[in-house]
């Protein structure tokens, strides 16, 4: 795009013009706004004109086949990858594309991995105390003091996913589930604005997904949470509005139940698993 | 307050104990004991045993960024050197017209390249202040500007050790010109005194081995300090998973700067306590190969446990004394098998081994690594 | 040398002809009357005399020539025979028959008349025997003969030159013998044409004769001198760049072979194998130990070290792979420590075993000498055969990973273990194969290197850091990466040298390459895609 289109585009919004460090701004809707995204590795289209809006307080399920583009999407809203084209906004302040890893985390987007990934060295306790909102320069976090506050704050969460007894263990010993639980539960140290679940239940028993499912609603209102979920027992049980991507762009969008009647999804999606 | 907090650690406590022990009971037998005493420490000793302690300090140097940051440097050599090159500067000019050539101004080796004055690089360097000023800031100036650019790059892991022996190798391409104004080949040598001190006097070397001693110590607690605190458990955060880091809002480029220029600093003040005691710096403590020794002190002593890292520095340079004076063609197969059989056979060391057999004869109060006191409160 | 009837015929008609001073008598001189007028000449007929031994194309006519102008031909008083003086020292002097070059023993130099010469038919001597070769058939020695005259031709033989040059079937030659005139020309006539002719020559006589044009006092003369001067510098500086060029292609194709194999190892593999450096110089001892068994015949020696330092370099890289490498999966900076240790013992090995000191590998003639393009550019052939063969080995090892099934199975191993495993793919053999192949390959660079640098203990040290820069610059897992970076690398050190010097340019490539990681920390051709990111 030349420069003289970029400066005539009407709902540009410059930089300059855009505090950044204030507090999230959703009093005009959304929380998350991707518009027209491309990303291409190699010339395979990964992500294609990808539209999503996710309001405040909002659970959304993002559901699609392998390939469909959805953990590439989470790389962009967090940073890791630069999309090829489009803009990426969250609330109506802050521009996504311009900010680092470090810094969207800290504006308060979370995200827990698809595959689980604790830092195996550390105990349970200090993987929570690290995610823990605080001043996370360098010269605050080398002189940084536990106070009681804190210590309540990770015993409160410890219990929220159950992993009190094993809080001074290394999280390397955890199993599978609980380090998705671990996962989960520095995400809710972190007190993120937007908080992206990718395949929160893989790996976990009936009974922990119910509680997964539980801790996920629970959230919903006070903060908004995007779930990225292949299991479909799970989605329904939890879904509110449903997201199907295909190709690297929005398929379907509505209830689960409008969603599953959908012929275009059935073809492309459930009807391969159904 | 993270320096203290070491203090109240009871291996940190340890440490200093038997460091400061062994400090005293030197000093007492270099001093009390007569020449002909079979316990009397020489003043060649005591200077052989600081040499370790410099080493043990670069090794604790080198713990810092390859245990905590998983940052194998290959390279710290060139911030050792670098701290020798400034103390050596120092004790250049402190020479005077004493030199061969007699020239009040002007190092030996310059007169003898028919330089007419001092570089500008050699400014201040008469004034102790300054030059000490250098051996921290030079190392960390060096560190700063490429660890600045390698991790802003996000360079890690086996490239960022590749680019790291690259750096020293073209330092010591560098200093070994003479157009650089180090002494080329030679390097800085034939010094005099320090601070007033002549360096040929036992009382000297006594003093500086002392001094070494002290500077580890404080070494030790600062890099403790570090990596007791929450600083370091985010340190240990991005050696293991720096993404993750990264998506939980710290600067992970940042933490690794910090950590690289302190431990670089570190470095430079055990290179500027080697000079004087060795008597000589020259481009070879630049070369990849003494860079990568080091690694392997750290390797054997055992990762990410400081006092392993001193362990294996004394060690192996023992070993290497022992070796060079009996059998000096034997020392390099030593040491290639010392690198290959550590690392596939002992990953944890000399402190893995004393850990495991800590745990296997207590099953109690283990030391204060993470992984122990938790598993032994389970 | 013998030149055929005909040609001397030829020859003669043509002196004849040209050079009124041969008169028509010498026409059908013995040898015998050849040297008898040499030798009753008077000083003035001395000329004609020697200009008749020149063109009668005898055999001997050089050494005659030769021993006339150093005083050694004399003639038996008793008997008139001429004779070439071997030994004037004492009284009595060794002899030769100078027709049939038959040893005659000593003679009192008493019995013996020395023919005299003056220092202006010496001068003149000079001249001739310097044309003698133009005569002959080969081309070769015209040539250089030729090239030979540039700055000798003086007012004695400029005709004779000049005569050549219309005669004279090759080009070659022909422009030679134009230089050689035009050179006379301009320093003694101040010639305007001949200024001309030798703005294109690049031999330095001729530019000195043009300096001397310079400094003259005609501006035409200073002018077209200056003009010729400069085109010459235009064409100096061509073939200088060519020829850095040239260095540099060759600097970078070693750097390709010792790299190519480290892209294999560690690009392909991803592992770190410090030894690397240790297999080069395994494979180039092999060359030296080949020459050792293969005395007088180093040709064929290092032929049969092509296979050899393969297979040497390739067996200890099995028995590193297996002995280390192999309980380090997945630990590539702990790869690396343990494979440094291995580089130390086999250096110390080779220091402890063969000797601290460099060893000589021979050169065979076939690689020796060198390709001469003109008077500034020649090519040694040595490096010339070491750029062919990287190319080779480059174009084997891209057809073995693209084209064989062991490339196939490397390919499939690298981007998924598992699921290679799973399709029956035995992943161990494929680690061995692979990095017995990547450090063959070390072997055939050091197999190459044993031609260009010194053979010892520290040759592969040498190369190591280099080595990994390479790969890094190129992009790891690219071979076409690691040949652009070597040769370009190559080509970089090559064009600092001059005015950097060797020093200063590999630390000006180092810090290039280090900021260079910086800012593209995948290399030049990086891998993209999902796969490289995980």
């Amino acid at each position: 795009m030349s420069i003289m289109t970029e400066l005539a585009a009407r709902d540009r919004v410059f930089n300059f013009l855009t505090p950044t460090d204030s507090p999230v701004d959703v009093r005009h809707g959304p929380i998350l706004y991707l518009e027209d995204v491309n990303v291409s590795f190699d010339g395979f289209r990964a992500i294609n004109n990808l539209n999503l809006t996710i309001d405040d307080g909002e659970l959304r399920c993002i559901i699609g086949p392998n390939g469909a583009g959805k953990t590439t999407m989470m790389d962009i809203i967090t940073g890791k990858t630069a999309p090829d084209t489009g803009s990426v906004w969250f609330g109506s302040r802050h521009n996504l594309l311009t900010m680092s890893e470090p810094d969207i985390a800290s504006l308060g987007i979370g995200r827990k991995f698809q595959k689980p990934t604790v830092f195996e060295a550390l105990t349970v306790f200090e993987n929570l105390e690290l995610a823990m909102a605080a001043d996370k320069r360098v010269f605050p976090t080398l002189t940084a003091q536990m106070k009681p506050k804190h210590r309540e704050r990770i015993e409160e969460v410890l219990e929220t996913i159950n992993l009190q007894d094993l809080r001074d263990r290394p999280a390397g010993i955890l199993s599978h589930g609980q380090k998705q639980w671990l996962e989960i539960g520095m995400l809710l140290m972190q007190k993120p604005r937007l908080l992206l679940v990718d395949e929160p239940v893989a790996g976990m028993t009936e009974q922990e997904m119910e509680r997964t499912a539980e801790l996920l609603t629970s959230l919903a209102g006070k903060q908004s949470v995007v779930v990225v979920e292949h299991d479909m027992g799970f989605v329904r049980s939890i879904a509110r509005k449903v997201t199907v991507l295909h190709q690297g762009s929005v398929l379907a969008e509505g209830s689960m139940d409008q969603v599953s009647n959908d012929p275009e999804v059935i073809k492309v999606y459930l009807g391969e698993e159904a | 307050m993270w320096l203290t907090r070491p203090l109240q650690e009871r291996s940190t406590q340890l440490f200093l104990g038997i460091l400061f022990f062994a400090l005293i009971v030197v000093t007492v037998l270099h001093l009390a004991l007569p020449e002909g005493n079979p316990l009397h420490v020489s003043a060649y000793t005591v200077t052989l045993l600081g040499k370790y302690l410099c080493y043990a300090l670069l090794a604790v140097a080198v713990d810092l960024v390859w245990g905590y940051l998983g940052i194998l440097s290959l390279g710290h050599g060139a911030f050792f050197a670098l701290g020798g090159y400034a103390m050596g500067m120092y004790l250049m000019r402190q020479i005077g017209d004493r030199g061969t050539y007699g020239d009040p101004i002007l190092p030996d080796f310059m007169v003898f390249l028919n330089w007419q004055e001092l570089p500008w690089y050699w400014y201040g360097f008469d004034m102790a202040w300054f030059a000490f000023a250098m051996v921290l800031l030079a190392p960390g100036a060096l560190a700063l500007v490429f660890g600045w650019l390698a991790f802003r790059s996000r360079v890690t892991g086996v490239y960022l050790s590749i680019i790291t022996q690259a750096l020293t190798f073209a330092l010591m391409l560098a200093f070994f010109r003479n157009e650089m104004g180090f002494g080329g080949n030679n390097g800085l040598t034939d010094f005099r005194d320090i601070l007033g001190f002549n360096l040929r006097t036992d009382a000297t070397r006594l003093g500086l081995f002392i001094a070494t001693g002290i500077a580890l110590a404080i070494g030790y607690v600062v890099c403790r300090g570090i990596v007791t605190s929450k600083l370091g458990r985010v340190s240990v955060a991005c050696r293991d998973a720096e993404a993750r880091t990264r998506f939980l809002g710290y600067r992970v480029e940042r933490v690794q700067l910090f950590v690289f220029v302190v431990s670089a600093m570190l470095a430079g003040v055990a290179g500027a306590l080697y000079v004087p005691q060795v008597g000589i710096i020259n481009p070879s403590e630049f070369s990849p190969i003494f860079s990568i020794e080091i690694v392997v002190w750290v390797a054997l002593g055992g990762r990410a446990t400081l006092y392993g890292a001193v362990i294996g520095a004394i060690l192996v340079n023992y070993a290497k004394t022992v070796f060079t004076g009996v059998m000096p063609d034997a020392w390099l197969f030593a040491l290639g098998a010392l690198f290959v059989l550590v690392t596939v056979f002992l990953p944890q060391g000399i402190a893995g081994l004393l850990r495991k057999r800590r745990k296997s004869t207590d099953d109690g109060s283990g030391p204060s690594e993470s992984s122990s006191t938790s598993e032994a409160t389970a | 040398m013998s030149i055929p009837r005909w040609l001397t015929f030829f020859l003669m008609v043509l002196l004849m002809t040209t050079a009124g001073t041969v008169s028509a008598q010498q026409q059908d001189q013995t040898p015998e009357a050849l040297l008898e007028q040499l030798a009753d000449a008077s000083p003035r007929d001395t000329e004609a005399a020697i200009k008749a031994i020149a063109t009668s194309g005898h055999e001997r006519a050089r050494a005659w020539l030769e021993a006339y102008g150093n005083n050694r031909i004399s003639q038996v008083e008793a008997t008139g025979r001429i004779v070439i003086v071997l030994n004037n020292r004492g009284r009595d002097w060794e002899v030769a028959d100078a027709l049939t070059g038959e040893n005659l023993g000593e003679m009192s130099r008493r019995d013996l008349d020395r023919i005299a010469i003056n220092n202006a038919v010496r001068r003149q001597l000079a001249g001739v025997l310097a044309m003698l070769d133009l005569f002959a058939k080969d081309v070769a020695v015209r040539e250089a003969a030729a090239l030979d005259l540039l700055g000798k031709v003086d007012d004695a033989i400029v005709e004779e030159v000049t005569a050549r040059i219309e005669e004279e079937p090759d080009a070659g030659v022909r422009n030679r013998l134009e230089e050689a005139l035009a050179i006379y020309q301009v320093e003694e006539q101040g010639s305007l044409d001949a200024i001309e002719v030798l703005s294109g020559s690049l031999h330095p006589r001729a530019r000195a004769a043009l300096n001397s044009a310079v400094a003259s006092e005609d501006p035409a003369r200073k002018a077209a001198a200056e003009q010729a001067l400069a085109s010459i510098q235009q064409k100096l500086r061509l073939n200088n760049a060519a020829e850095t060029l040239y260095f540099g292609l060759s600097l970078g194709s070693v750097l390709v072979l010792a790299a190519i194999g480290l892209a294999i190892t560690f690009g392909v593999m991803g592992v770190i194998n410090m030894a690397h450096g240790e297999l080069i110089m395994l494979g180039a001892y092999t060359t030296w130990g080949m020459q050792q068994l293969l005395p007088g015949q180093p040709g064929l020696a290092l032929i049969l070290s092509i296979p050899a330092g393969f297979l040497v370099a390739a067996l200890a890289g099995i028995a590193i792979e297996r002995s280390v490498i192999q309980f380090l999966k997945g630990r590539p900076l702990e790869t690396l420590l343990a494979t440094f240790g291995v580089s130390l013992i086999l250096q110390q090995l080779v220091r402890t075993v063969i000797s601290p000191l460099n060893r000589t590998v021979v050169t065979p003639e076939w690689m020796s000498g060198s390709l001469v393009i003109n008077d500034a550019l020649s090519l040694t052939l040595n490096r010339m055969y070491v750029i062919g063969f990287a190319l080779l080995v480059f174009t084997a090892l891209m057809l073995i990973m693209r084209r064989t099934r062991l490339g196939l199975e490397v390919r499939a191993v690298t981007q998924n273990r598992a699921m290679a495993r799973s399709m029956g793919i035995k992943a161990t053999r494929v680690d061995i194969m692979t990095f017995a192949l990547g450090s063959g390959v070390a072997g055939l660079a050091g197999v190459a290197l044993s031609q260009l640098t010194n053979v010892g203990p520290n040759l592969g040290q040498n190369y190591i850091i280099d080595s990994f820069m390479v790969v890094v610059f190129g992009g790891v897992g690219n071979l076409w990466g690691t040949l652009v970076a070597g040769l370009t690398l190559g080509t970089i050190n090559q064009l600092l040298e001059p005015w950097a010097g060797a020093v200063l340019a590999k630390i000006i490539v180092l810090v290039f390459i280090i900021l260079f990681i910086q800012k593209r920390p995948k290399g030049l051709f990086p891998q993209k895609g999902r796969a490289a990111e995980g």
